[in-house]
């Protein structure tokens, strides 16, 4: 793909087919019919909907219970649903299209709870905290994914590098007692796979996929083994200090929105600072601008004078880092032991957020956040005794990812070198 | 790969040159007269060798009476080492092809059952062997059209389900009818997984990668869901286990319990030589391989290749359903959620192994079962996990895909021309 055909595509971004806005505006319309037929007209008039909206154990920033009419509240939600979706046929969003489709989705689960809670409470705060906490993994992952990624390595072994920090924080952690050298023993360990990853696909021109699932077997055969000839039969190394929850003064006291971002856990913060970070250096900076170019044109930035085989090492080996973070979240912030397998999947599950996210930070955490709640709601649904299985509701992520890779939501823009060795001429 | 990226920045006159070379000459990897035998298999060989003796490195230095040894002289550490590696694959190797001993006296002795619960570990072996032959040429078949299908996994899974039902769901059709009829539904089930991928990458340009990984999820929490809800056994629970297929839906085994060898190991030959007919001897699997190494230039010769990637994730779909339509049929006659351990991955690893060829992969795969199998009687003998398995494979398949890291480690003559590697693209699906 030649950077010509890179330029038009990034115009056309902007411009809204009308095929793009009529199927928009009839997504819309549809969801709010959805909502007046199948949610509001099967409940009777008088139900309440109660949503708790501090999670439990937390005894600051605390806000009262919000009680909601459920058919009054599921009425107003699936008109405002109808009015966006008109609003597109006549006149249409232009940029803000995806989000207008997104709002409407936002409503759809809105409303699917309140019909689900009618008559009951759910704890909405403790459900946005649990989702928040799911979220960290994949949404590192994905960070993970893109640093890899815009520097032109297709990295698929995340999920291996996870699952070895995790193994490897879990044990270092138990036997230093301290956290701290914990997540460097994993962040070290994801880190040296990353450099194997690294020196497979940039100096022996692997191709980049099977080198990482070279790191996906690997991480899965060696944790396990250890796990089993070590970690189940001692416990005491097979038992890390964990974080405990850190209360930021001040912030911590705003409600709803303080216990559920200001008021937990060390990778939470972690992955706003790496968040922030990543955006502004990625697009504000030298350093962004060439890890990118590396990315979408070597050779044109070999030509400016940009070292392309070195680039790609720093990139590949500050994926290994964040994915190692990600990975130690499992054991140092989340469980507090190491089981096999125990990253189940959210590797790849990054991966297709950072997908679902266009290779951008932000959309990833948004992305991230998504698959987190979907995760909760699942959870919080079985308890509240849905009549949807379980295994439904934990499907939900992995089939929205699969429609938005479909280009429901727009095609992503992989950066354009990406999988393809570099070689000097 | 290295080629890829200067087509993709040359003119247009060198298209049309691809496209004759492309028609006009066998991909170099195939064709006995262009390489010799030795320096085809000197490589995965080698690999092998190597990751073997990295298991054994892996097999002492894990051992803390290794250290205990090395604590009191080195001569004696060293000794301790090479007992443990010794003992370990000993284990290996009795436990996956039989002890010699016991095979010779039985066969002196002459006593029928005696021969063959002597070779029972070897029969075990191709027992083990079977499924990876199915979901190797399920990744094989994928390589040669282009696809990575990461998605084996889901797609035996739902297989497997599908076999499930039509086990025991249908009575009383005779075995000739009812044993196919399930293994075909398997394959049908294994089919549509695979066909949804294959549909998403031809019509959207869907990364196969993605939706695969996605798909193999979705296909995990359905046959979670199948097994505790709808096609749960009575009396189980809820817990998510399959009612017991029919007799007459079994595939035979050839000897009375426990040998479990049984009909499948040939169904799988067959269809190795099958899918190795369809790639080498049709036009179709021509076609089919033009687009795996070289789209562009398929698509310059006017080759279909929306079709043709439809159709070779169905057919790979196809063969990881009959891998999980014959553990149910012929091994395990009921579902359980540890159908698989990790066939689909496993596989990627054995059709890289095995060059992506129909003989390849079944060499690998008897590897690999006997690998595994052997591990087993390893893990009684000497405490080893089997995962060890894992890592030595993952060692394997690192040096078959970096075969200049074999050729320095053993000083051997790169070839003059590098092979030609299957074409995998990024995200974009371009």
């Amino acid at each position: 793909m030649s950077a010509s055909t890179q330029i038009i595509q990034h115009k056309k971004v902007f411009e809204v087919s009308r095929a793009r806005r009529t199927f928009t505006g009839i997504a819309e319309l549809l969801i709010g019919l959805f909502i007046l037929i199948v949610f509001a007209f099967t409940l009777p008039a008088s139900v309440t909907t109660r949503f708790v909206m501090t999670p439990g154990g937390i005894d600051v920033g605390q806000m009262a219970d919000w009680v909601l009419p459920s058919q009054l509240a599921l009425i107003i939600l699936a008109s405002i649903c109808i009015l966006v979706g008109l609003f597109a046929f006549i006149r249409g969003y232009g940029r803000w299209t995806n989000a207008a489709l997104g709002a409407c989705s936002l409503f759809l689960v809105f409303s699917f709870l309140i019909w689900q809670a009618a008559g009951k409470s759910l704890n909405l705060g403790g459900m946005l905290s649990s989702a928040v906490m799911l979220a960290v993994p994949i949404t590192l992952g994905a960070f993970s994914g893109i640093l890899a990624e815009r520097s032109g390595i297709i990295n698929i072994a995340i999920e291996g590098m996870m699952l070895m920090s995790s193994m490897v924080a879990a044990l270092t952690g138990s036997i230093m007692h301290n956290p701290w050298l914990g997540l460097l023993g994993g962040v070290l360990s994801a880190m040296l796979l990353a450099l194997i990853h690294g020196v497979l696909s940039i100096k022996f021109k692997v191709n980049q996929t099977i080198s990482g699932t070279v790191i996906n077997i690997f991480s899965a055969g060696m944790t396990a083994f250890i796990s089993q000839k070590f970690l189940q039969h001692n416990e005491a190394i097979n038992n890390p200090p964990m974080f405990s929850r850190i209360q930021i003064p001040g912030l911590a006291n705003i409600p709803f929105i303080g216990p559920i971002l200001f008021n937990t856990n060390l990778f939470v913060y972690l992955m706003l600072v790496i968040l922030i970070v990543l955006q502004v250096a990625l697009f504000q900076t030298r350093w962004g601008l060439r890890l990118r170019s590396v990315g979408e044109h070597p050779k044109a930035a070999d030509t400016l004078g940009i070292n392309v085989i070195r680039t790609r090492y720093m990139g590949i080996l500050l994926s290994g880092l964040v994915a190692g973070i990600g990975g130690a979240f499992f054991t140092l912030g989340s469980v507090g032991r190491f089981d096999e397998g125990m990253t189940a999947g959210k590797g790849f599950i990054g991966l297709a957020a950072m997908i679902f996210g266009n290779w951008n930070p932000i959309g990833a955490l948004g992305a991230g956040l998504l698959f987190g709640f979907a995760d909760a709601i699942g959870s919080k649904l079985s308890l509240l005794g849905s009549a949807i299985p379980p295994q439904f509701m934990a499907m939900a992520p992995y089939l929205i990812t699969m429609i938005v890779l479909a280009g429901f939501i727009g095609k992503g823009q992989a950066p354009a070198a990406e999988g393809i060795p570099y070689e000097k001429e | 790969m290295g080629a890829a990226l200067k087509t993709s920045q040359n003119t247009q006159t060198d298209f049309s040159q691809e496209v004759i070379n492309a028609l006009n000459h066998e991909p170099p990897t195939e064709g006995p007269h262009k390489k010799s035998f030795w320096s085809t298999i000197s490589i995965p060989l080698l690999a092998i060798f190597t990751g073997l003796l990295v298991g054994a490195i892996l097999i002492a230095v894990t051992s803390p009476e290794v250290y205990a040894a090395f604590g009191e002289s080195i001569g004696k550490g060293f000794i301790t080492a090479f007992r443990q590696i010794g003992t370990a694959y000993q284990a290996l190797f009795t436990g996956s092809l039989g002890d010699p001993v016991r095979i010779f006296n039985a066969l002196r002795m002459g006593d029928a059952k005696e021969i063959r619960m002597a070779i029972n570990p070897f029969l075990e072996s191709l027992v083990q062997a079977t499924p990876y032959i199915f979901t190797g040429l399920a990744v094989a078949l994928g390589f040669r059209s282009g696809l990575f299908n990461i998605g084996v996994e889901g797609q035996l899974f739902i297989g497997a389900a599908c076999a499930t039902y039509v086990g025991y769901a249908i009575k009383g059709l005779p075995p000739y009818i009812h044993m196919p009829l399930a293994l075909l539904a398997g394959a049908a089930g294994g089919a549509f997984w695979g066909f949804i991928p294959g549909l998403l990458k031809a019509k959207t340009g869907g990364h196969e990668v993605i939706n695969t990984i996605m798909l193999n999820w979705i296909a995990f929490r359905l046959t979670e869901w199948l097994l505790s809800g709808p096609m749960t056994r009575e009396g189980s629970g809820g817990m998510p286990i399959s009612p017991i297929i029919e007799k007459s839906a079994q595939i035979p085994q050839f000897f009375q319990s426990p040998i479990r060898f049984h009909l499948g190991f040939f169904i799988a030959l067959a269809t190795a030589w099958l899918i190795w007919w369809l790639l080498f001897k049709t036009t179709w699997g021509l076609n089919l391989r033009t687009v795996g190494t070289n789209p562009r230039a398929a698509k310059y010769a006017g080759l279909n290749t929306t079709n043709s990637i439809i159709v070779a994730m169905s057919l790979s779909g196809a063969l990881a359903g009959l891998a999980g339509a014959n553990q149910i049929l012929a091994v395990n006659h009921s579902m359980a959620l540890g159908l698989s351990s990790g066939y689909g991955y496993d596989s990627i690893a054995l059709a890289l192994i095995g060059n992506n060829h129909p003989v390849g992969v079944i060499l690998s795969s008897l590897l690999f079962g006997t690998l595994r199998n052997g591990a087993t009687r390893m893990m009684v003998v000497s405490g080893i996990p089997i995962d060890i398995v894992d890592v030595i494979q993952a060692i394997i398949l690192m040096f078959v895909a970096a075969p200049a890291i074999i050729r320095a480690i053993y000083h051997i003559k790169q070839p003059k021309k590098e092979e030609e590697t299957v074409f995998l693209s990024g995200w974009g699906g371009k």
